[in-house]
């Protein structure tokens, strides 16, 4: 899965999608898993980058990564099928 | 640079509930880099506010409505252009167009007063009775649509629609009614307003988009800034929006200038749905109340209507800011009963 292209971040997590004028906030981690999806990491890049950033383990990361990218989907603002996060 | 000194007259000054685009359009010429406008207002209510907003609007005389026909209004503006010189009117709303439209020749031969408005047939054409075969003439999908003038029609809408369908006027108004005794409460409450026909169409489930846009009258689109409304009155009016990025539409909005050949200003009404097929549910037949929004992105469309209006070639706008918002606020001015004693009684401020 990807994120769109156009999308915009900011550094206070402000995210904008240009084409449908939607805008959304998200938290530093929501941040960090966007800023990866935007440089194309694969789930198990963006689990390594997490992982060693944030106190977690492996079973949290899994089931919050899966929710957070799903609600991406549903948002829009991605391309691709939400499945496709490995 | 200096400026070209050029009196522009302007209707629409009702920056109401519902505004009408007077006061963004003036807005917008004050803000031209050409021109140096004195702004004649023109009103038909001695409450619109516009008349009263003296940093906006120079002088301001009531004109007949357009129910008392296209003479009336000649000889009322012939008097206006005596004192005032008007060198461009630019009328805003869509009851108005059709007398400004009829006299748009005579204004310029007699008057010498330019207009940029639709052809006659333009403005026909596009009406939300005709909105159907618009479509297919231009290719573009919209809604089904029907035009009713009697109760009698409402009980057989359920063999030709699916509820709920949109009720709407002939110049404005929409409701979207669930049941067919909404329907006819809609119908009531529209035609008491504007009159009959109704218009029934059907309801597409998705996100509302606007484009304020501008043709040359050639087939070319002069400038559009697409809008998504962020919030929305209880009259369906945007109360703030912002500029989006969406090249399907202005593709849309593009192809439909060069089959049309719509000159003048000119607003889209389009439904995205979730499929990402695009309605258009209305063409309004000139610029609408948030055409500052463009002004702020880097399109000042009522400035190059006017430079075109004045025979000058404008160049089509390439690019316009995307994100860029814009929120409505009210304002109460304090207005001297004097004022409001003159434009009520003397028909000038």
């Amino acid at each position: 899965m990807k994120i769109k292209k156009n999308i915009a971040l900011s550094d206070t997590g402000f995210v904008f999608d240009p084409s449908t004028g939607n805008s959304f906030t998200t938290n530093p981690i929501g941040m960090d898993i966007i800023k990866l999806l935007k440089e194309e990491k694969n789930g198990s890049e963006i689990k390594e980058a997490i992982l060693h950033i944030y106190e977690t383990d492996d079973v949290t990361f899994e089931k919050d990564y899966y929710d957070f990218v799903n609600m991406l989907h549903k948002l829009k603002i991605t391309e691709g099928n939400a499945k496709e996060t490995n | 640079m200096r400026k070209r000194q050029i009196n522009i007259a302007v209707t629409g000054l009702n920056a109401i509930d519902s505004p009408g685009p007077g006061v963004p359009v003036i807005r917008a010429l004050r803000e031209s880099k050409v021109f140096d406008v004195r702004i004649i207002g023109l009103a038909y209510e001695s409450l619109e506010p516009g008349i009263y907003m003296h940093d906006l609007v120079d002088k301001t005389y009531q004109i007949p409505l357009p129910a008392s026909g296209k003479e009336n209004l000649l000889n009322r503006l012939a008097y206006i252009n005596g004192l005032e010189n008007i060198d461009v009117i630019i009328p805003n709303f869509d009851a108005e167009l059709f007398n400004f439209i009829k006299l748009a020749d005579v204004l310029e031969q007699e008057l010498k007063i330019k207009t940029f408005l639709p052809t006659l047939e333009q403005f026909e054409a596009r009406h939300k009775v005709n909105l159907e075969a618009y479509g297919k003439k231009h290719g573009i999908k919209i809604p089904k649509s029907k035009t009713i003038t009697s109760y009698a029609e409402i009980t057989a809408l359920g063999d030709e629609f699916t509820y709920p369908v949109v009720v709407k006027g002939k110049f404005y108004d929409a409701s979207v009614a669930y049941t067919p005794e909404q329907v006819v409460n809609y119908f009531n409450k529209i035609s008491s307003k504007w009159g009959l026909p109704i218009i029934i169409q059907e309801f597409i489930q998705g996100q509302e988009v606007n484009v304020t846009a501008l043709g040359d009258g050639k087939g070319n689109m002069i400038g559009a800034v697409p809008m998504r409304k962020q919030y929305i009155t209880d009259k369906g009016k945007a109360w703030s929006g912002i500029s989006i990025d969406d090249e399907k539409m202005m593709d849309m909005a593009r192809n439909l200038f060069k089959s049309s050949q719509w000159k003048g200003g000119m607003e889209l009404e389009i439904i995205r749905t979730d499929k990402e097929e695009y309605y258009l549910i209305e063409i309004n037949p000139r610029f609408p109340a948030w055409v500052y929004l463009a002004v702020g992105c880097g399109q000042n469309h009522p400035e190059a209507l006017v430079r075109m209006a004045l025979g000058e070639e404008v160049k089509p706008f390439e690019t316009y800011d995307v994100g860029k918002m814009f929120v409505r606020y009210s304002y109460d001015m304090i207005v001297e009963l004097d004022e409001f004693m003159k434009i009520s009684t003397l028909g000038e401020l």
